[in-house]
């Protein structure tokens, strides 16, 4: 859980970390707090993360909820590979576990958990994905970071940092659970690389889209 | 680039894991109150049967509207075929209605190979049993089923997923005519399972020392140290000749009795890839018996369909299969 200590100016293809261990852990308290504002309590409320790296979000914010509210809320794991709209355009992928609460979501509040919030094009996949599953009440929107760049009108209802960003960087979240540390990474724009938004992006650690 | 599933012994370990892995993933939506996703829309599957065909034709069906593919079904009964249209003018047909994966069972070995490779068509073909060669499909469903009811019993490795490593399966019967066999022969045995095949002589292949398997002419020494049993359709469509004196001999020796179902260890499961002969290569009751997974093979088959169509077809390239020339 230690953060690597932000570099003040190496290379600039070297990533450079925005947000370390104790600031992620802030951003997930104060989402937590802004969804029992918002939803004024979590009677039912259900958190659906979006793997890999909105599942252990998804738990964080659960445990930060049950210590505001004393209420456990449910939490799943909601796979939308079979319902991107860039499959054609790279190799077939394995699938993420899908993992609905046994209550269902019918009826409830799902909020649906991320790592990065980028074109937009995941999030409008999710929502396919959560009308196939059932109807809830309504769906609501947390992501760790917000990096811009929408290609849909799509928007968060919880954003753990808005972090302005040039196309030609990269945004990587790590997370303790499955990278052993928990930071976000700014990439630098060295390389036009692969995560202009509408290409096929999201390779590596954590990356949104 | 075209990539194709033709036989299991083209899959390496970790192609079947994946669409094991991504079968099991499937599974999970034949539970939920919409059965279907996006995934494949405006792809087209074409399931071309040229041989009678229940639950294979229905579940490559199934399975590709699960995933909202268009799928036109053409059987060889009642279309120009019986007119005396080859399979070359029928892939053409095929090939000009833009058909994206073609599922073909054929009395012929091999015909799904000449489909494959003959330049006649550009779309994907799956073999779903060709003559007494390869049923690719069948064996993964199979070993799907084998690993959803014996994952305790496998051996699993510190990292990555679970194989069938350490189990026993044994595959009982018409050998001979069996493309069920011979693509469990090659699949089990790729997932680190022992195979024993166990058949009247007269219904065991002549050259099996290159398989992956033993074999044995007693069928009751066997029972008591299987994790599961696998018995064969005694195909009386494909024996042209005497293979055994009489059906009540052949079950006498070789079918699955109660008797036999009493030998069998308390976990083993009993299995076959249907349609079955009761009375001939299996009892009612065996075929009925709580450890019977004939049933759950049918249901798996789907999501294993789904999963094959999904790997073939939803990338920019396919993720199993082996490479073609100049891939």
């Amino acid at each position: 859980m230690t953060a690597v200590p932000a570099r003040s100016s190496a290379s600039s293809d070297d990533p450079r970390v925005v947000l370390d261990a104790s600031d992620i852990a802030r951003a997930l308290t104060r989402i937590a707090h802004e969804i029992v504002e918002r939803n004024k309590g979590c009677a039912d409320l259900v958190l659906l993360g979006i793997p890999s790296r909105g599942v252990p979000l998804a738990h964080r914010i659960s445990a930060r909820l049950a210590e505001i509210e004393g209420t456990s809320v449910p939490v799943g794991s909601l796979d939308i590979t079979m319902y991107r709209d860039d499959l054609r355009l790279q190799p077939a992928r394995a699938l993420e576990v899908t993992d609905l609460p046994a209550q269902g979501i019918d009826g409830r509040v799902v909020v649906l958990v991320d790592d990065v919030l980028f074109s937009g094009r995941t999030i409008r996949a999710a929502l396919d994905a959560v009308s196939d599953v059932g109807r809830p009440r309504a769906v609501q929107l947390a992501v760790l970071v917000d990096r811009g760049h929408r290609e849909l009108p799509i928007r968060a209802d919880y954003v753990g940092k808005n972090l302005p960003t040039s196309l030609r960087e990269s945004v990587h979240v790590q997370l303790d659970e499955l990278d052993d540390r928990d930071a976000v990474l700014l990439g630098g724009g060295g390389t036009p690389d692969s995560d202009a938004p509408g290409d096929a992006a999201e390779v590596g650690s954590g990356e949104g889209s | 680039m075209k990539r194709h599933l033709l036989s299991t012994a083209d899959l390496t370990r970790d192609d079947a894991l994946l669409v094991l892995d991504t079968a099991e993933e499937l599974a999970r939506i034949a539970d939920r109150p919409i059965k279907k996703m996006p995934t494949l829309r405006g792809r087209t599957v074409v399931n071309l049967f040229y041989e009678d065909s229940t639950r294979t034709r229905i579940s490559f069906e199934a399975a590709a509207k699960r995933l909202s593919a268009d799928v036109i079904n053409f059987s060889a009964k009642g279309s120009s075929v019986s007119k005396g249209e080859s399979l070359k003018d029928t892939a053409l047909t095929l090939a000009a209605m833009g058909a994206d994966v073609v599922v073909v069972r054929h009395p012929l070995s091999g015909a799904p190979h000449r489909l494959a490779h003959a330049d006649w068509l550009d779309a994907h073909v799956v073999n779903a049993g060709d003559g007494t060669h390869e049923h690719p499909t069948q064996a993964l469903l199979d070993a799907f089923t084998l690993r959803r009811h014996l994952r305790e019993r496998i051996d699993s490795p510190d990292a990555g997923s679970t194989a069938l490593d350490g189990l026993h399966v044994a595959i009982v019967g018409d050998v001979l005519h069996s493309r069920v066999a011979r693509s469990n022969v090659h699949l089990l045995s790729t997932l680190g399972a022992r195979v024993s095949l166990v058949a009247p002589p007269t219904l065991m292949p002549l050259h099996t020392e290159g398989w992956a398997s033993e074999v044995s002419y007693a069928l009751d020494s066997i029972l008591p140290t299987v994790d599961a049993v696998m018995m064969l359709r005694v195909q009386n469509e494909r024996m042209n000749g005497s293979f055994f004196p009489s059906a009540r001999e052949y079950s006498r020796r070789y079918g699955l009795d109660e008797r036999r179902l009493s030998l069998l260890p308390d976990h083993a499961l009993v299995m076959h890839p249907g349609p079955m002969n009761r009375g001939l290569e299996i009892s009612a009751r065996a075929a009925d018996s709580p450890r019977s997974v004939v049933v759950d093979q049918v249901r798996n088959g789907v999501s294993v369909r789904m999963a094959v169509l999904y790997l073939l077809l939803s990338g920019s390239e396919p993720a199993i299969g082996h490479e073609e020339v100049g891939a």
